[in-house]
């Protein structure tokens, strides 16, 4: 039992509190990160989650709480003498070591035989398949061989724990999808715990096996792609993960296993129960792709569905998106996949439609 | 059409430097190469054709040359010539060692300092310049004197007794020298650390390297084109330094430059003052070729 506790305790943030000057850039996050696992600090850029990373680092001192590796607290630890590697924004490589060099210089640091040295920095350069380009300078290789140069180089020391900041931001979208795979295979292969910083939903989703959201220094939600995505907290992150249409209203109907909140376009049923009361201001929030639209009301459907015209098209190739401008005023946003080819034609600019949800689909987001 | 529009702007802006370079650097040179190689003349002309018009021989004298690294009394290499070149070598090493022992730290501090406050602080390393440069070495001998500045504070002090020798000799010397030439060490250094991406220590200190070993692993190696920048524009001037010496240095430690000028306006030989230029010239271009010439890493472009 004390295992899995430790284990599922590997690394922890209790309290943590950046401030410079009067600003806090971090404010009093806690974390627990699973040995092995890859964990995600997503958030736009001044959030905090750059701060948080460089206080795991060590090149930012914390204002106060404590950084425990298995139990440690390693707050104090000067940055070469802590287990952790970070992999840096555009990699950092040394310009005027080669790509051997490069790999090996966290090694030689530790005063390792030159045997073992040589042994390591070919197995690293076999895992990130850039051994023929071993005596090749950083600036004669492609973007994406300088982030494998760098991943390299910071799996060489073996780390406890692996850091990532921003860990594909320079390299360009096609490259970036193939890359993160691959990526997460040689992490996952390696089996090194990871902390990664990014501002790209996408990248944390594909990556990580957990996400934190983070908005002006604290952290808002912990949890899988899925949670976060289908079951956001509160209003911010259902907001900035994906998009969202965002109802907001009273709740009208409190009951033990269903709801209802009174917005701008109507009632809208919701098909769990919340902890709140009769006439506590809430929002719903639907997904674009949860919500179906026709010309036609489907036969049987009584709640949950509204009417509106359709005020702009936009075709994406594998869906389409329409903005359904309500009588109330409201836009909402709808995406539907684009299935087949003649399924979407027969709805036009200014046609009066029917979208529809169901219970299940929408969430009750407190404010 | 606007290539050849502008080739006539951008010939004339590389145009002028080289014209300049041609005569008043390449010109000089080849008549002091030509001097060089002529007997010496009288007090009227100081020196004589090459072409002698009643015999109609060319008259080339190699003895100007040879009594550099021959004498009479001593063997090969053990003339007085040989030992002004080699001691103005070691002057000048010595003061370009200094320049980079005092200047890398401060361009380090000037490159690490706010970038608000680097102006100022690069002003102040210029500031000399505002007065001349003759003030400014007089200035030391006030300083280093016997009842100077130094001496009577040591005194006050107690620490001496009687006041200590600094004038007129090696230290006061090649204080004036790294004193003068300090800037021209700061000044490239400076330019290539503001330069340096500071992530670069930081992924250093990350991968294992004390502060220490980032330093001379990291930032040392990157800054090589600064080092070797400023040691050039130190030393080379240093080897043919005649001012300084004059002013500060003592009678013993005679570099090239005095005895050039000694050949010049004392003996009045100016083909062996010339001789001694060209050797000079030789020293310092050669090293600086060959070096040039195996480091193609110099040129290379920093990530």
């Amino acid at each position: 039992m004390a295992d899995v506790a430790s284990k599922d305790n590997y690394l922890v943030t209790e309290k943590l509190i950046k401030r410079f000057d009067e600003a806090v850039a971090v404010d009093e996050v806690n974390l627990s990160i699973k040995q092995g696992e890859i964990f995600a600090l997503l958030g736009s850029s001044g959030c905090g989650k750059s701060t948080l990373l460089r206080m795991l680092a060590g090149f930012e001192t914390p204002t106060s709480g404590r950084i425990l590796l298995s139990g440690q607290d390693v707050a104090k630890l000067a940055p070469h003498e802590r287990p952790f590697n970070m992999m840096f924004q555009s990699y950092a490589l040394f310009p005027h070591l080669d790509l051997w060099e490069n790999v090996a210089f966290g090694l030689k640091r530790e005063g390792l035989p030159k045997q073992e040295v040589t042994q390591r920095v070919g197995q690293m350069l076999d895992l990130v398949q850039l051994t023929p380009y071993a005596k090749r300078k950083p600036h004669q290789l492609s973007g994406g061989q300088q982030q494998r140069v760098a991943l390299a180089r910071s799996l060489a020391k073996r780390p406890k724990v692996l850091l990532l900041d921003e860990p594909l931001g320079a390299l360009d979208k096609k490259l970036r999808e193939q890359t993160q795979f691959e990526l997460v295979n040689i992490i996952e292969k390696v089996g090194v715990t990871c902390v990664m910083v990014t501002h790209d939903q996408e990248e944390a989703m594909t990556m990580a096996g957990r996400i934190a959201v983070m908005s002006k220094g604290r952290v808002l939600q912990v949890g899988s792609p899925q949670d976060i995505y289908e079951y956001p907290s509160s209003r911010f992150v259902a907001d900035f993960i994906g998009s969202v249409n965002l109802l907001d209203g009273k709740i009208s109907i409190d009951e033990a296993d269903h709801c209802a909140v009174q917005t701008a376009i109507g009632e809208v049923h919701v098909g769990y129960s919340i902890s709140g009361t009769v006439d506590m201001p809430a929002a719903v929030a639907v997904r674009p792709e949860k919500v179906s639209i026709g010309k036609q009301a489907p036969a049987g459907m009584s709640r949950n569905l509204f009417t509106g015209k359709v005020k702009e098209i936009a075709y994406f190739g594998s869906y389409n998106t329409y903005i359904v401008l309500t009588p109330q005023g409201t836009r909402m946003k709808i995406t539907e996949p684009n299935g087949s080819r003649l399924d979407s034609l027969d709805i036009t600019w200014e046609d009066n439609v029917f979208f529809w949800w169901d219970d299940t689909d929408a969430l009750v987001l407190r404010n | 059409m606007a290539l050849t529009f502008a080739m006539p702007g951008k010939r004339f802006v590389i145009g002028v430097p080289y014209t300049w370079l041609v005569v008043f650097f390449m010109l000089p040179f080849l008549i002091l190469a030509y001097i060089s190689f002529v007997d010496m003349g009288n007090d009227i002309s100081p020196f004589k054709p090459i072409w002698d018009s009643e015999t109609g021989l060319l008259h080339l004298k190699y003895e100007n040359y040879y009594t550099i690294f021959q004498s009479g009394e001593g063997g090969l290499f053990q003339t007085l010539y040989i030992e002004a070149y080699l001691r103005s070598l070691w002057y000048a090493l010595c003061t370009a060692v200094l320049c980079l022992l005092i200047g890398y730290p401060f361009s380090y501090f000037i490159a690490r300092s706010a970038p608000s406050v680097r102006p100022a602080l690069l002003m102040m390393v210029m500031l000399p310049f505002w007065t001349s440069f003759l003030l400014r070495v007089y200035a030391w001998k006030g300083i280093l004197a016997d009842q100077g500045v130094v001496n009577q504070m040591l005194m006050a002090l107690g620490l001496t007794a009687e006041p200590i020798q600094m004038l007129y000799t090696d230290v006061s010397m090649l204080v004036g020298m790294t004193y003068v030439y300090l800037p021209f060490m700061v000044l490239p250094l400076y330019a290539n650390l503001v330069k340096m991406d500071f992530r670069l220590l930081e992924a250093a200190y990350d991968l294992g390297a004390s502060p220490f070993k980032a330093f001379w692993l990291v930032t040392v190696p990157l800054s090589k084109a600064g080092i070797i920048a400023g040691f050039m524009l130190v030393f080379i001037p240093c080897v043919g330094e005649f001012v300084i010496p004059s002013l500060l240095g003592g009678p013993e430690n005679i570099m090239i430059g005095r005895v050039v000028w000694d050949e010049m306006f004392t003996s009045n030989n100016w083909p062996r003052a010339s001789a001694l230029a060209v050797v000079m010239i030789g020293l310092i271009v050669v090293p600086l070729a060959v070096y040039y010439h195996f480091s193609g890493d110099a040129a290379e472009p920093r990530a």
